[in-house]
């Protein structure tokens, strides 16, 4: 991959922390440069100095385990890490298969979308099936993937009145995102199914099984298959191709 | 072990929080008054990441079923071990049977209660600080029984600290700017740091909301990263401070970024305090 691919930008954000941010826009190339520059700084010279870097959409949190002596040096140290050549393995992203059962006991705003989109229920499924769902990071509760990637055709606005509960595997479309509640949570997007696998498991040494750079693509079940799986754990039924 | 008889208003076991899994999206969670929490983990002689008991407005009360030697810091709620005052800042030795009441807060928001070796509630992903979805509960309730070790002889050191919760001590709270600072106009900025702001009664581990209204013509920014100390302009004109419970990303401008100290001092503030921002 080139490097020096975008002009960065470097904020002394707290005590112990860098924030590095791309240009203002969601897109593959940058979550690759992104994720590419996050792996560089944690195989670097730095790195027993770092504490973590986290990304989002096209920003990076780096957190040092000190206080920030000299904020001028650390960037240097960081944009020589961005721009030098590190022949790192990039980590081979999967393809994660996510089964989610369409069923009207649990899409409880089916029928809206549906009415309101003037799509059948089928020809929604189907749109929601068929992308491959880019992971741009986790974010907000524990184990929620930020995807990017849905149909266009299926965007619909969030609810005015967000619901007080969300059971956990809720399945939902809020805007133009897609996303699958990992918890029960308070929420205001559109249910339209829900999946039997547990995204986030803190007794797990890998509580969340995506990553960003990953993809993930949705198939549809019945209900007593996800009865089924929902007794079982992720490990034994969850699919991904490299 | 340590029985609650009443847990008080809102008690939580935090030690100083979960690193490494914000990439899990896990908050960094911990004790909200890192400064008062050390100083009754060092007056007992404990690990920094002891564990503690962290009482928020009003105190619980609790029954000791094994000798321990105690600490009491932070938010002063007249505590009293049975029946009789005693001190904050300084080890206290209780015996098995003892019991320890705390009651509303008279200066400060939120008290500490350490012990010998800490509170060994589980640990997980290498944290005991309780938050909902992480730990098996986020709170204690009544009946609650909490591991501790029993420690059968009175601590020799006798250190004791003289640090207290003043009354409104302080109501200036220090400030970076924040990654979108610049984008405000000249008069925000000039707003943001003469005129002085009130404390939601809304505020909890998550965030302090701000009661004023504070002119916003900002675009909303891309979901990034927030930390415990940033102050978020909402499209509704209103700020909010994140703590310790915060998510890890948030989509509001992050107008400013509390100093470490600053978070401190925040967490000892009772909703309706006034606090005023010094921008560094």
């Amino acid at each position: 991959m080139k490097s020096d691919r975008y002009a960065l930008k470097y904020h002394h954000f707290n005590e112990n922390s860098i924030l590095i941010e791309w240009p203002e826009a969601i897109s593959q190339s940058i979550l690759e440069d992104l994720t590419h520059f996050k792996t560089k700084i944690k195989k670097s010279e730095s790195s027993p100095y770092i504490d973590q870097a986290v990304s989002a959409y096209q920003s990076l949190l780096v957190q040092y385990k000190t206080t920030i002596m000299s904020f001028e040096q650390n960037v240097r140290q960081l944009q020589s890490i961005y721009s030098s050549k590190a022949l790192i393995k990039k980590r081979k992203s999967k393809n994660w298969k996510i089964p989610v059962c369409y069923d009207s006991q649990f899409a409880l705003d089916l029928p809206e979308l549906c009415d309101k989109l003037k799509l059948s229920k089928d020809e929604v499924i189907q749109r929601h099936c068929t992308p491959k769902y880019t992971v741009f990071f986790i974010g907000f509760l524990p184990g929620f993937l930020y995807l990017g990637g849905l149909d266009t055709k299926l965007a619909f606005p969030r609810k005015a009145t967000p619901r007080h509960y969300v059971s956990a595997g809720a399945v939902c479309i809020g805007g133009q995102q897609t996303g699958v509640y990992p918890e029960d949570s308070p929420g205001g997007w559109n249910i339209i199914g829900n999946s039997p696998v547990q995204l986030f498991n803190s007794d797990s040494k890998k509580p969340c099984f995506a990553e960003p750079g990953d993809t993930l693509q949705f198939y549809s079940i019945d209900a007593n298959k996800h009865a089924e799986l929902k007794t079982l754990e992720p490990n034994d039924f969850l699919i991904h191709s490299t | 072990m340590i029985q609650v008889i009443k847990p008080g208003l809102y008690t939580s076991v935090q030690d100083l929080g979960r690193f490494n899994s914000l990439h899990y999206g896990v908050p960094v969670s911990g004790c909200m008054d890192k400064t008062s929490a050390s100083i009754a983990n060092a007056i007992l002689n404990n690990n920094s990441d002891c564990a503690l008991l962290e009482m928020t407005l009003k105190g619980g009360h609790f029954r000791f079923k094994v000798s321990t030697n105690l600490c009491i810091t932070g938010a002063d709620m007249s505590p009293r071990l049975n029946n009789r005052p005693v001190k904050m800042y300084t080890a206290i030795f209780v015996k098995a049977g003892d019991e320890l009441i705390l009651h509303r807060a008279s200066q400060g928001s939120r008290c500490y209660l350490a012990v010998s070796r800490g509170i060994k509630t589980p640990k997980i992903m290498n944290s005991r600080s309780m938050y909902k979805g992480i730990t098996a509960s986020f709170r204690i309730v009544k009946d609650d029984e909490l591991a501790i070790e029993e420690t059968e002889s009175k601590l020799k050191s006798n250190a004791v600290i003289k640090g207290t919760i003043k009354k409104n001590e302080n109501i200036f709270l220090y400030a970076y700017k924040g990654p979108e600072f610049d984008q405000l106009k000249p008069h925000q900025i000039e707003t943001l740091g003469s005129v002085s702001f009130t404390i939601s009664k809304d505020s909890n581990r998550m965030a302090f909301p701000l009661e004023e209204n504070f002119s916003n013509e900002l675009d909303p920014i891309i979901t990034s990263l927030v930390l415990p100390g940033t102050v978020q302009l909402t499209p509704g004109g209103k700020l909010i401070i994140l703590m310790q419970d915060c998510q890890i990303t948030g989509g509001y401008p992050r107008i400013l970024q509390l100093t470490k100290t600053a978070i401190n001092s925040l967490a000892q503030k009772q909703p309706k305090n006034k606090i005023r921002f010094t921008i560094t």
